[in-house]
């Protein structure tokens, strides 16, 4: 099963490399990675998305927060948390596939951030399954490149009553 | 205030953290530290001779003592030569502080001379790790590497010093206090599942405590034989734990696994509730981890949240100090008297059973015509005063002396459990006997592990150490060669060492003594000369080269199924 948790960690040299470490020594397995400083420039956060079951996913966390340079680990379940990942992708453009590329770009609410006479190159924020129906209806038209980040996770806020 | 140079402030740091010893090895990256150490009077300086061997003997030292060990070495390959000390000490839990010259920081990275990732290196052998890269960060990082290779569960730190770091002034001043957002362990046991834990001990009809090195750590082996005293509950410990609880207790089971006692490993595989205390259900304790202790409800106490339910599944796991948890258990126990009684009686039936185990199938070899590694330590432990410390190599040697000394109090037996490490014991005793120099210290040995760190003959030599060697000289890497008799019929792969130096000449060069034994009836005598030479002595046992370590759990096997002699 996917695991979303998101890891706060000092902002030092060598604290990405600890961590991946962890992962790889451990046999553990990352799918993807997104770390950048918080608003304390001293902190910074990474969302590491990683497959495996209950048990696994229990021995990840503690093992993560036995790191010293670890401050919060937050395992994300449900649907508790917006997910975001973000693509650029550069298409093949042709005379007779442009137009319906820019409708599935409308379509997707992606944007067009580079127009050459041969390609187009679009921007996608979204989930993980709006991304892949993008990429699915793109790729007859031929990719010619293709990026994409680690997924970031922020919490919802709390929408329980309580009465 | 007066400023001082970063080598002067390094040493006032651990001069504050109470060092009294230093174990290492002068190079080029670390000449300014040596310049000062030269006129350093409070704290000792022990020249090893090999990198391996201060590492190790810091080690040994922080077993014996209780006390963090410190070690210096050089950059490059000075560093490197402590990795091996390094991943031991983390796989057992030793409190030790590494401390390696860099090249100076503008050099880093430049593949300078006598230049490697240290930090890079020993990152995932350390409990945690710094590089010094401004001198106004020296204190508080020593502060942070004692206070975290001591606190919660005990560990190695390294901390990389480059040379111009050393060389640049500061203004000295030691921070009070440690403060690490990210390290807060966790001392006390949560007071329900103490209670969950109590309620299903005191239900239980054929309980075991499982108690590992954790114990000897937090310092809990008064704890320890309380908590089994009141309630009459037996205790098997680890290679670890030997000593966490007197083995000459009548409620001791000797120690369990793959080379543990028949009615140790009978009690667990039978018992209907686990009480593991400081121990990690290594594989080598397990044997087989679907078969261990099947009927059994687990409780599980230990400071490290990652040990817990890494191996097998805890039904009460406790995240807490052994000493301060087992005290509470105590308590709670003191509370409820009429129930710890009716369990107390209770337990006449399954101490019955553990004796017909032990009746059946003791510890116990065959008598012969060549000397018997194990009466050697039988002897020795025999001639050897109550608190000697004992440390071990790696393989038969180690088995035998885990089996056949009596250890009856804690920090006296220090072993590689985790890494197995050849090449541990000798200058691990000699950490030892730098921390308690008036006590016998004794290094149980195998002719192949005592030559990777024959070396530190010269250590013992300089400073006077008079650590006793007892080799059980069997000419064969004799584990292995077991397992290759066992289970690779008989093919005995390069695991004969057939020739070896002659270990009494070679004592002789050293300027150390030697003893030479080849009879059964000469083994008491060469064992009372030994401890009676004020030096450090070499003792060549010429054993049983066939002798094999009994009983025996194959690797993979349930723990109930033993080989027997």
């Amino acid at each position: 099963m996917r695991h979303v948790i998101s890891v706060l960690v000092d902002n030092e040299a060598g604290v990405l490399s600890r961590v991946a470490g962890l992962f790889s020594g451990r046999g553990f397995n990352i799918e993807s990675l997104s770390v950048a400083p918080t608003l304390n420039p001293e902190k910074s956060k990474m969302v590491i998305t990683t497959r495996g079951n209950n048990e696994l996913i229990e021995q990840i966390i503690k093992q993560l927060n036995k790191l010293i340079n670890v401050i919060k680990v937050v395992h994300y379940k449900g649907k508790e948390f917006v997910e975001r990942e973000m693509i650029l992708v550069k298409v093949n453009a042709r005379e007779d596939s442009r137009a319906e590329i820019l409708r599935i770009v409308d379509i997707f609410r992606a944007k067009v951030v580079d127009v050459s006479p041969k390609s187009y190159t679009l921007e996608l924020t979204g989930d993980r399954d709006k991304l892949e129906g993008f990429i699915d209806l793109l790729a007859p038209m031929g990719i010619v490149d293709f990026v994409r980040t680690g997924a970031v996770v922020i919490e919802r806020e709390q929408k329980k009553r309580r009465l | 205030m007066t400023k001082i140079k970063g080598a002067e402030a390094f040493i006032e740091t651990l001069r504050r953290e109470g060092v009294r010893h230093i174990f290492g090895y002068p190079g080029g990256a670390v000449l300014d530290i040596f310049d000062v150490i030269m006129d350093v009077k409070d704290i000792k300086f022990i020249l090893s001779r090999h990198e391996q061997g201060a590492v190790h003997a810091a080690d040994g030292y922080a077993r014996s003592s209780g006390r963090v060990g410190v070690c210096l070495v050089t950059s490059g390959p000075g560093a490197t030569n402590t990795v091996t000390g390094i991943a031991t000490a983390y796989m057992d839990s030793i409190p030790i502080v590494v401390f390696t010259g860099q090249v100076p920081t503008h050099l880093i990275g430049n593949d300078a001379f006598q230049e490697a990732d240290v930090v890079g290196i020993t990152r995932p052998c350390t409990k945690h790790n710094y590089l010094v890269k401004d001198v106004t960060d020296l204190p508080r990082i020593v502060k942070e590497a004692f206070y975290i290779a001591r606190t919660g569960r005990p560990g190695p730190v390294l901390v990389d010093l480059p040379k111009d770091v050393m060389n640049a002034t500061i203004k000295f001043q030691y921070p009070e206090d440690v403060s690490l957002q990210g390290y807060k362990p966790v001392y006390k046991g949560h007071a329900g599942q103490i209670k969950k834990l109590v309620d299903l001990v005191l239900k239980s009809k054929q309980p075991v405590i499982y108690a590992g090195g954790g114990v000897i750590h937090s310092n809990a082996s008064e704890e320890l034989r309380k908590f089994a005293h009141l309630t009459r509950i037996p205790v098997t410990t680890t290679l670890m734990g030997l000593g966490a609880f007197p083995s000459d207790d009548p409620l001791s089971l000797g120690m369990l696994g793959m080379h543990g006692t028949y009615r140790a490993n009978m009690a667990v595989t039978y018992t209907d509730c686990l009480i593991a205390i400081g121990a990690r259900f290594d594989d080598r304790v397990t044997g087989k981890i679907d078969e261990f202790a099947p009927k059994a409800k687990i409780v599980h106490v230990d400071i490290d949240p990652t040990s817990i339910s890494k191996n097998v599944k805890v039904d009460i796991p406790v995240v807490g100090d052994c000493k301060l948890v087992l005290k509470d258990i105590i308590k709670a126990l003191e509370r409820r008297q009429e129930e710890v009684k009716e369990l107390a009686k209770r337990l006449d039936t399954w101490h019955g059973r553990i004796e017909e185990w032990e009746s059946k199938y003791p510890l116990r070899y065959n008598k012969g015509s060549k000397i018997k590694p194990e009466y050697v330590v039988e002897v020795l432990d025999k001639l050897t005063p109550e608190d000697t410390i004992v440390s071990t190599e790696v393989g038969q040697n180690q088995m035998w002396a885990a089996q056949f000394y009596k250890f009856r109090m804690p920090r006296l037996f220090l072993t590689s459990g985790g890494l197995g490490t050849m090449g541990y014991g000798f200058p691990a005793a000699i950490g030892a006997q730098v921390a308690f120099p008036r006590r016998t210290v004794v290094d149980i040995a195998g002719d192949g592990s005592i030559q990777m760190n024959i070396q530190e003959l010269a250590t013992a030599v300089q400073y006077g150490l008079p650590v006793k060697v007892i080799i059980l000289n069997n000419s064969y890497l004799g584990m292995v060669r077991q397992w290759q008799g066992l289970f690779y019929k008989k093919r005995y792969s390069h695991t004969s060492l057939a020739v070896s130096p002659d270990f009494v000449k070679l004592a002789d060069a050293y300027g150390a003594r030697g003893i030479l034994v080849e009879e059964s009836s000469d083994v008491e005598d060469a064992i009372k000369e030994a401890l009676k030479i004020k030096g450090p002595v070499l003792v060549d046992f010429h054993v049983d080269p066939e002798e094999d370590v009994y009983p025996m759990v194959p690797a993979g096997a349930p723990v109930s199924k033993m080989l027997l002699v």
